[in-house]
């Protein structure tokens, strides 16, 4: 696992969807997904959460 | 159940919605699908609007307003404050809404005027032939079907999905967003009458902290930071918002959280392709500056909904056509304006917080009748020329526009 959300933390706002450049994230309802063949662990999901729910592993 | 539709509007927001009513009062079968159950919920909005201009859309009702105000109050680092009241009868200043009320009484139009709502119903993917968009695959409880349309209009907000899977580049860098974190708060002594906001390096870096009267005792208090000035050993939204609550709000229930991402990015190069146009905050239409995002969406949905029916009415839904009709247009207004905005924000966020006192400062005595950008800038041109000199560089166009505007 590359990157790891915890969703216990998450406030499913989307922002982190909006700013992923590669589209592997997707906001389902109340939840995130991550198409982890996508992920290139950028990190900018990590940085712009505004609860720190994501943790981007390099 | 139906397959085919003139129109596909995803996302049921404010410019999905508008888009979708707008489009079915013109006659064209609509389908508007909105992914999660409840449309307006969970709120990601500090739910602020001017009001005069909210009136061009739809017809006020009491029951999605929580707060008439009269003014605002900015209030710089060192606590200098500067007062906007509007003027008695012109009523530029604004609403606080209840968005999950507003929101679904506008899906509540849509379908009013003939559009089909789908709720809980999300896009996972476009139907793309021959380089045009031709519907999408759509989820409900589980289920993966096709809807195909003549159009589709993507108002599917921050996440702007619906453009990256035709091919348009919607992906916000860390300084084209504002992180959000809100509460909504009751059983404190709010003036219901202002809205107020906070700048500086210590409350809320690149962006401000907002509170917005919701009605008697509450109000919504949040903060927004710019993403390039957040990071991963940095301190959070949500953190800055607990400090500011500690100290200014320490009795306050929370009786509600809010996250969001606001686009504060400008217009983008493309939103629209063959078949299909983005709307909203899908399309990055948000102001830079305020943020706000709720009638720049409307306007679009509204225009869209107009585009759709006449690129199908001519039997052309290329992007050609729809860059003729709908973004041109959109251009012309909004993209106008917040083109504007991105400039002055590129400018307050390289001030400093000396910067920002002097000119709240400078500002001080200045009676705002209007809460306008270029007013504020034509009191910056009278008041503090220096500063102004300062900051030539920056204003450009802006600047260009004052010298042009004055009187």
């Amino acid at each position: 696992m590359s990157i790891n959300i915890n969703r216990y933390k998450c406030g499913y706002c989307g922002a982190c969807v909006g700013v992923c450049p590669k589209g592997a994230l997707e906001l389902v309802e109340t939840w995130i997904e991550v198409d982890e063949s996508m992920c290139i662990q950028c990190g900018i999901c990590d940085r712009i959460c505004p609860v720190g729910a994501i943790e981007v592993m390099k | 159940m139906k397959d085919m539709y003139d129109v596909l509007v995803i996302g049921a927001g404010p410019g999905g919605s508008i888009a979708a009513k707008t489009a079915a009062e013109k006659g064209l079968d609509v389908l508007l699908i909105e992914k999660r159950q409840e449309i307006g919920d969970p709120v990601r909005c500090a739910e602020g609007v001017n009001k005069e201009y909210l009136k061009k859309h739809i017809e006020i009702d009491n029951s999605w307003i929580c707060a008439d105000l009269k003014g605002s109050r900015i209030f710089s680092p060192n606590g200098t404050k500067i007062e906007m009241a509007q003027e008695i009868s012109g009523g530029e200043v604004g609403y606080v809404l209840e968005r999950k009320i507003f929101d679904r009484a506008l899906a509540e139009h849509a379908a009013k005027a003939g559009a089909e709502v789908r709720v809980k119903t999300r896009a996972t993917g476009l139907i793309i032939e021959d380089d045009f968009v031709k519907g999408a695959r759509l989820m409900h409880l589980g289920k993966e079907y096709e809807v195909r349309a003549k159009i589709v209009i993507g108002a599917d907000g921050v996440e702007s999905k619906v453009g990256r899977w035709a091919g348009i580049d919607t992906a916000l860098k860390p300084v084209d967003i504002e992180t959000c974190a809100q509460y909504l708060i009751s059983g404190v002594d709010i003036d219901q009458e202002y809205c107020e906001f906070y700048i500086g390096s210590e409350l809320a870096p690149g962006g401000y902290i907002w509170i917005f009267p919701k009605g008697e005792g509450k109000a919504n208090v949040g903060v927004g930071l710019l993403g390039s000035k957040t990071g991963k050993f940095k301190p959070r939204p949500i953190d800055y918002l607990n400090r500011f609550m500690e100290k200014n709000f320490p009795n306050a229930s929370i009786v509600e959280m809010v996250f969001g991402g606001v686009p504060v990015s400008g217009s983008i190069e493309k939103t629209s392709t063959n078949g299909l146009m983005l709307v909203g905050d899908a399309a990055r239409q948000s102001d830079p500056i305020t943020g706000g995002g709720i009638l720049n969406a409307m306007d679009a949905g509204k225009l869209a909904g107009e585009a759709a029916y006449e690129a199908i009415s001519a039997e052309d839904v290329s992007f050609g056509k729809l860059e003729e009709v709908y973004e041109k247009r959109w251009r012309e207004t909004t993209g106008y304006a917040i083109d504007m905005s991105l400039i002055v924000k590129n400018c307050f966020i390289n001030l400093g917080d000396e910067d920002l006192d002097a000119l709240a400062y400078s500002l001080k005595e200045v009676k705002f009748e209007r809460m306008r950008l270029f007013d504020l800038l034509q009191a910056l041109f009278k008041a503090n020329k220096k500063l102004l000199w300062d900051l030539r560089i920056l204003f450009k166009d802006a600047a260009k526009e004052v010298v042009k505007n004055r009187t």
